[in-house]
């Protein structure tokens, strides 16, 4: 696996984590212990995106500048699979 | 509001064309118990919701049904790109083909259009969480028919995770359905309907 690939899967990992805590705080609101989990993993996503968008390409429109073309649009296709 | 994120939930890396296969996972896509139904169906249902755990949740599982929307349209599209006009014909796709070349549009497998028949908006929160509940155990049934007729691991591999996605979300869904209860007459969870009755109690 590339870099590239490596981190993209490290980040799905994180986002993932991140998508069971939220359903799961939507109906346990007041779990401490569960929203802590989610600051922490929510802080290593973010810092995680914004180094893969500094790298290789933005995943999100907000982290598409720099650059001398449009980054955002030039971006791949997510079905193409390029995610593996 | 959305924002967009290039990048598939889960990885779809398929190398191997597979029309016959396309042809029963377009399904998942707008057939009757597909993604496209879940995520209108909960997407639609939260506006009216009158507890704020129930529509959150809503809103979240609706968004995350988009994401596999696009997880099934990338395997559709990874076993349709590369087919010669004979693995066409050879696997009955041509019927699919003339109407859409091998552009992704939304019918069951059965070659049925998606119709917004197959979901309800009911506009009472327990008969639309119950709803929810069956909608999420019929995509499970379907992802475990999908899974008798898949050889390939490409292919076996996202649709297992979209399989065990159909289990959390149903698992979440009774969660709503207790809290609603809760909140309501504990004697007569039918009194009256909070998403339309102003009734304090």
């Amino acid at each position: 696996m590339s870099d590239m690939k490596q981190m993209l899967n490290d980040i799905g990992i994180l986002d993932f984590v991140l998508v069971e805590l939220t359903l799961y705080l939507d109906t346990h609101p007041d779990d401490r212990n569960a929203m802590e989990y989610f600051n922490h993993y929510s802080r290593i996503r973010n810092q995680m995106s914004k180094e893969f968008s500094q790298k290789y390409y933005p995943l999100t429109k907000d982290m598409a500048e720099g650059g001398k073309e449009w980054r955002w649009g030039m971006a791949p296709l997510p079905w193409e699979g390029v995610c593996s | 509001m959305w924002n967009y994120e290039k990048r598939l939930q889960f990885p779809v890396n398929i190398k191997e064309p597979n029309a016959q296969l396309a042809q029963a996972i377009i399904s998942q896509y707008g057939g009757p118990d597909g993604e496209m139904s879940a995520s209108m169906r909960y997407l639609s249902q939260q506006y009216s919701m009158p507890y704020r755990e129930v529509a959150g949740l809503l809103t979240d599982i609706g968004t995350e049904e988009l994401a596999h929307l696009e997880m099934v349209a990338a395997i559709v599209h990874q076993l349709t790109r590369n087919l010669s006009m004979e693995e066409i014909e050879k696997y009955g796709f041509d019927k699919y083909y003339v109407d859409h070349t091998i552009g992704i549009w939304p019918q069951a497998a059965g070659g049925i259009p998606f119709n917004a028949c197959e979901f309800q908006v009911k506009g009472d929160i327990i008969t639309d969480l119950i709803e929810d509940m069956a909608a999420e155990q019929k995509a499970r049934s379907t992802y475990d028919n999908i899974l008798r007729l898949v050889k390939d691991s490409d292919v076996c591999e996202p649709i297992k995770f979209l399989r065990q996605r159909e289990v959390v979300h149903f698992q979440r869904f009774g969660e709503a359905l207790r809290i609603t209860q809760d909140k309501l007459n504990a004697k007569n969870f039918y009194a009256f309907n909070p998403e339309f009755d102003r009734c304090e109690s």
